[in-house]
């Protein structure tokens, strides 16, 4: 019996030396290990064995049970571990192959960075004004001290309507005298983004459409130079920390002290380069103090109250942060300029 | 406007160099756009001032001269050779520019400013020294027509970048610029600015010859304003004995500086002296003025209807009686401030000439000279406001220069007509408004000191300051003007920076904004790229995008049309976007398969306005897509994959409307559309209003815009969907018992809309019915032709116990009960 329990052992570890899945390994353990394998059936015959010999037959079968328990766990494991690896390395990628993309969406340059602009004021406590596109000439033009035939008229080439009082807006300064009629005497702070259109020659610098973004506070106690500080906060968190905001006296018809404001340049600091063209510093934005007569207009005793109000150009602050070299790219929505922001 | 530096210098002393002097006028106001430097170039040793002190013909070229130049380098001349037709054998002490050998200059033959370097040579035998050079070849202007000749007051041998060389500012002209649009105003800002001294011209100009005198002195000239109103002053003088001929070359040589051609000594006079005063004159040929009633006289007054003159351009010129006429009583000799007849021009045999210094209203000017398109230096400058006060100046000074440089003799005395007169503007200023308005504190002394440098006269009255604007200060008239002055002669650097104190005014959030920004948000979420397109199209331009006229399909053919459309492409503005998302398709179907976009904007309905003669520019949402509905990547090989469809377009539209915006009662009903697919195009309905069309696209309609595949297009109307959005709607709560599935399948007809079915099925489910999907439609074995089936997997579920068996199947029941009766619906086995 002795000698068949080692037969029967050394006959099943050869068997299991050739196994190589998990299922022949499975019919393994049913044959040797099973209720009815060759292990159990060889120990129905321990029976018969004189009693003297059966703590010594079955301590020996124990033993090769276990030794052959054992080597089904190694077997089975080592079955599996192999299973495993040979999946990896059939699932095994070329990571350099291009990724799938999700097809993601874009917001056009424009309101992103009207939006964005519209975020940086509203942390000031500006709130958003609209008002129409197609306007009076007397909103665009007279109420805002333009005259007809004013020299101030050159500076704004104008689409008329063949209504010859009704033109398409060429700045959105008319929603001043708008906004101020709805909300006068209250104090005012307001950003009024929209299209305006020019009847201009399109060039890489102007095109006969384009957004602007004005802004206008009214109040008792506003000053250029709270219009300095404004505009020094929006140049900080629009370029980043550092940017310096200086004014250059100007004419605007319907501001008086009028300035433009300039940025240090966003690429040189102020040193020198293609993009200011070599000044060191980046026009941003017309503005000054509102007009009395525009304020009057609006309904503010210009006595009591001031104001100041400012116009920028969302195209003209992308083409600065992306050196974007022609601004007429900007309105024919080629998917190739528009998906590379 | 061009102002050179060395002309600038005659008026004020420069202590700034000229980057310093163009950076300090545009902090203040006056841009300077370019610096141009003249000379920069030349090289100091070799090119100078020569002179020839000997010409001779060339013994061998009939057409060459030779001239010998001392150019202070030698005892001995230089022998030039020059085919220059105003170098002539037997001229004498002449100067001019000098180019020795190794000198680099520009070559006149040519015309894209190539230099060459002078070296040796002999022409027609003869060697040549150096060169006497053109302007052209200085690279001053283009004129090769002859040496140029110089100031006989320029030293010999001095280098010629010392003698010519210059700066000149060009200074933006902004609509204010009135005061400055001269370079003596220039010069006094400069003054100003830099604490110096502004030395004005010395006006020598009185007449030594006879007298005369304004509207009284009829034997001479009689002068009438006729129409006030748009002529407040009419100043003239009187030259006789006038020479025409050149004016001198420092004259000349300004003139060109400042970017005028010099003509002859009398027109470039009064060129001069608008240039340096700010005053346009006129020079009338006195003797060809006509006599009318007897006498020479200027009478200044408005046009007669279809009154008609040839002006010194040529051109005959008809007038309207809103155009303001100088006339000689009768017969127009010029059109006031914008330009003179041809039939008073003066010529060359001119003798005597009457000189005009006018004052004219600066909006009627500009409307005549946008009316006859006559865009003139003197329309430029009347256009903008001259100081009447000049009108006196300039003629003794053009005067001055016409006794000095034409040989004139200036009668005694002055016509001066000078109806429109104003009192000096005494504007009162406080130190407090000063810093109410420029947020800094300024003491009452340093704002007087500050006006006064810019030559307003300030009388203190205890805290007020009684500013006095002087005659050429048109564009000051109220104290925020003053303060203006302030805060520029001081710099902006001083201005500090502060943050608004004021009171916060009350909240007024504009929801629909912030609704249409979600908008956009939502739709890039669903992948789509936003575009902005142009507002402005023609009506031919959005007819392609309805099969039939667009009336036919209920819209308006009125549009908002431009009375100076910039092309022919845009002459009005859209009320649709349907052709814009068409055409921007078809722009991007040359680079891209796959396109999905849309655009948020307004449309212009001139019907619908609110009676101010505008029209409602209600936002409009475009939505566009063509090409395949999964993006093709390289694991799908050659596989096609379906094209976007309808139903991505409605999907879309549903996650914006309902799942995103949470608007409720948002339904889709099949209609017709002039622009779409009949079988596949859906109105969509909010509370039963129409709101939009979404299909696709009629393959007529595409192939008009030579898009060959399916495009799906919308037109959603956002006025009426934001006012919907719900930014308070209810959650549900998310059970703790477990849902029961159950898949059913009903046969309908096939005409039986989808919606249909859903809708029953979901009102029948009551609350217990949390989900109900549509996951297959079948048609054909074991279905009857004609018919559907149409199966749904339903989700039931309580919030409050686990749902039995009994349950659920009582609903089921319910529900193919109830699509049995309403819908003829039967369970399909």
């Amino acid at each position: 019996m002795i000698e068949q329990l080692k037969a029967l052992e050394l006959e099943s570890l050869d068997k299991l030396k050739a196994i190589d899945s998990l299922s022949d390994l499975d019919q393994w353990r049913v044959e040797v290990l099973g209720r009815k394998g060759s292990l159990a059936l060889l120990l129905r015959g321990m029976g018969q064995l004189p009693a003297a010999d059966r703590p010594a037959v079955g301590a020996r079968a124990n033993e090769v049970k276990n030794t052959l328990e054992a080597a089904y766990a190694l077997a089975e494991n080592g079955i599996k571990q192999q299973a495993i690896g040979q999946r990896l390395h059939q699932d095994q990628v070329d990571v350099t192959l291009p990724g799938r993309r999700p097809g993601s969406g874009r917001l056009h340059l424009s309101t992103q960075s009207l939006q964005e602009i519209g975020r940086i004021f509203a942390t000031m406590g500006f709130q958003v004004w609209e008002s129409p596109e197609v306007e009076l000439d007397l909103f665009n033009f007279e109420l805002l001290n333009i005259p007809p035939y004013h020299p101030a008229r050159d500076m704004q080439d104008t689409f008329y309507t063949t209504n010859s009082d009704i033109l398409l807006r060429t700045h959105t300064s008319p929603g001043q005298i708008r906004v101020m009629r709805r909300y006068a005497p209250e104090p005012i702070r307001v950003i009024l983004p929209g299209k305006c259109y020019r009847f201009e020659q399109v060039t890489t610098r102007s095109d006969i459409q384009f957004y602007q973004v004005e802004g206008l506070a009214v109040g008792r106690h506003i000053t250029l130079a709270d219009l300095k500080g404004t505009i020094a906060n929006f140049a900080i968190q629009m370029f980043g920390p550092g940017r310096e905001v200086r004014f250059r006296y100007s004419y605007f018809p319907f501001t008086e002290p009028s300035v433009e404001a300039d940025v240090d340049c966003i690429i040189c600091g102020g040193k020198g380069c293609r993009l200011c063209k070599y000044s060191g510093w980046l026009e941003i934005m017309g503005a000054g103090m509102v007009h009395p007569t525009v304020l009057r207009n609006g309904g503010y005793d210009p006595d009591i109250y001031s104001g100041f109000a400012f116009g920028m150009g969302p195209g003209r602050i992308s083409m600065l942060q992306h050196a974007i070299d022609d601004i007429r790219y900007i309105l024919t929505s080629d998917l190739r300029f528009l998906e590379q922001f | 406007m061009r102002v050179p530096v060395s002309w600038l210098k005659e008026y004020v002393n420069l202590t700034l160099t000229p980057d310093e002097l163009a950076y300090r006028l545009t902090m203040s106001g006056l841009e300077v756009e370019k610096i141009e430097h003249t000379g920069a170039d030349w090289e100091r040793d070799k090119l100078v001032v020569g002179e020839i002190v000997e010409t001779k013909p060339h013994p061998n070229a009939d057409r060459l001269t030779i001239a010998l130049v001392n150019d202070g380098s030698s005892a001995e001349p230089k022998l030039c050779i020059t085919g220059a037709p105003n170098i002539k054998p037997g001229m004498q002490h002449v100067k001019v520019p000098f180019a020795r050998l190794g000198a680099t200059i520009v070559d006149g033959h040519t015309d894209d400013g190539s230099t060459f370097v002078i070296k040796p040579a002999k022409l027609r035998g003869i060697a040549s020294e150096g060169v006497l050079c053109s302007e052209k070849e200085l690279g001053i202007s283009a004129d090769h027509s002859g040496i140029m000749l110089l100031d006989p007051r320029a030293p010999v041998g001095m280098p010629l970048v010392d003698w010519l060389g210059d700066t000149v500012l060009e200074i933006a002209i902004l609509p204010n610029i009135a005061r400055a649009l001269s370079v003596t105003g220039v010069a006094r800002e400069v003054a100003a600015l830099t604490g110096e001294k502004l030395r004005y011209p010395q006006l020598t100009g009185e007449g030594t010859g006879p007298a005369i005198a304004g509207q009284i002195h009829v034997d001479k000239i009689h002068v009438e304003i006729a129409d006030p109103d748009l002529c407040a002053r009419y100043s003239a003088a009187i030259i006789r004995h006038v020479t025409i001929g050149p004016s001198p070359l420092w004259m000349q040589r300004r003139l060109t500086l400042a970017g005028m051609r010099p003509i002859n000594n009398i027109v470039d006079i009064t060129n001069y002296v608008m240039l340096e005063l700010g005053q346009p004159l006129h020079a009338f040929d006195y003797d060809r003025l006509p006599l009318e009633q007897g006498r020479k006289q200027i009478v200044v007054r408005r046009a007669r209807p279809g009154e008609q003159m040839r002006t010194l351009d040529g051109q005959l010129r008809t007038f309207t009686p809103d155009m303001l006429l100088i006339t000689a009583g009768e017969t127009p000799v010029a059109i006031g401030g914008i330009m003179g007849g041809e039939d008073t021009e003066v010529h060359g045999g001119t003798r005597t000439i009457l000189l005009e210094a006018a004052n004219f209203d600066f909006i009627n000017n500009r409307r005549a000279a946008q009316l006859l398109r006559l865009p003139s230096e003197a329309a430029g400058r009347f256009g903008r406001g001259v100081d009447p006060e000049l009108t006196i100046p300039a003629l003794q000074r053009a005067g001055e220069f016409m006794r000095l440089y034409a040989g004139g003799a200036v009668d005694q005395g002055f016509a001066d007509a000078y109806p429109g007169r104003k009192p000096p503007l005494t504007i009162p200023l406080t130190a407090r408004e000063v810093q109410r308005l420029l947020g800094m504190d300024l003491s009452q002394a340093e704002i007087a000191a500050l006006l006064r440098s810019l030559d307003f006269q300030v009388a203190e009255q205890g805290e007020v300051l009684l500013v006095t604007v002087p005659s050429f200060r048109l564009d000051v008239t109220i104290a925020a003007d003053l303060v203006e002055e302030v805060g520029r002669v001081i710099g902006s650097d001083r201005l500090p920076a502060t943050q608004l104190a004021d009171e916060l005014p009350p909240p007024h959030r504009d929801l629909l904004w912030e609704h249409e920004q979600a908008v956009k948000e939502i739709l890039v979420g669903c992948g789509l790229q936003e575009i902005i397109t142009y507002s402005m199209t023609t009506p031919e331009a959005e007819a392609k995008v309805y099969l039939d006229t667009p009336e036919a399909a209920g819209h308006s053919p009125a549009y908002i049309r431009l009375a100076n459309p910039i092309s022919s492409e845009r002459t009005a503005m859209r009320r649709t976007l349907l052709n814009s998302m068409m055409e921007n398709l078809a722009l991007n179907l040359r680079y891209r398969q796959r396109i999905t976009i849309f655009e948020v904007a307004r449309v212009y309905l001139p019907e619908g306005g609110s009676g101010d003669g505008l029209p409602a520019e209600p936002a409009r949402l475009g939505i566009a897509l063509t090409g395949p509905r999964i993006p093709h990547d390289w694991s799908q090989g050659t596989a096609e994959a379906p094209p976007l469809d309808f139903f991505d377009l409605k999907g879309i539209v549903e996650t914006l409307l309902t799942d995103r915006l949470h608007i409720q009662g948002v339904a889709f009903r099949s209609a017709s559309h002039p622009s779409m697919h009949p079988g596949r195009c859906a109105e969509l309905l909010i509370q039963d209003q129409v709101a939009g069309v979404l299909g696709e696209v009629h393959p007529l309609v595409a192939e008009r815009y030579d898009i060959p595949g399916r495009v799906c297009l919308a037109e959603i109307r956002l006025d009426q969907v934001l006012p919907q959005v719900q930014t308070m709607h209810l959650y549900h709560t998310i059970s703790r018992f477990p849902a029961v599935t159950q898949d059913i399948a009903v046969i309908v007809d096939d005409e039986t809309a989808a919606a249909a079915v859903e809708q029953v099925i979901r009102e029948t489910g009551s609350s217990l019915l949390r989900h109900v999907q549509l996951f297959d439609i079948y048609r054909g074995e074991q279905i009857p032709s004609g018919k559907k089936s149409l199966a749904y997997t339903l989700e039931f579920q309580a919030d409050d116990r686990t749902l039995t068996e009994d349950e659920v199947a009582t609903l089921r029941h319910q529900i193919v009960q109830t699509l049995a009766e309403r819908l003829g619906a039967s369970l399909r086995a």
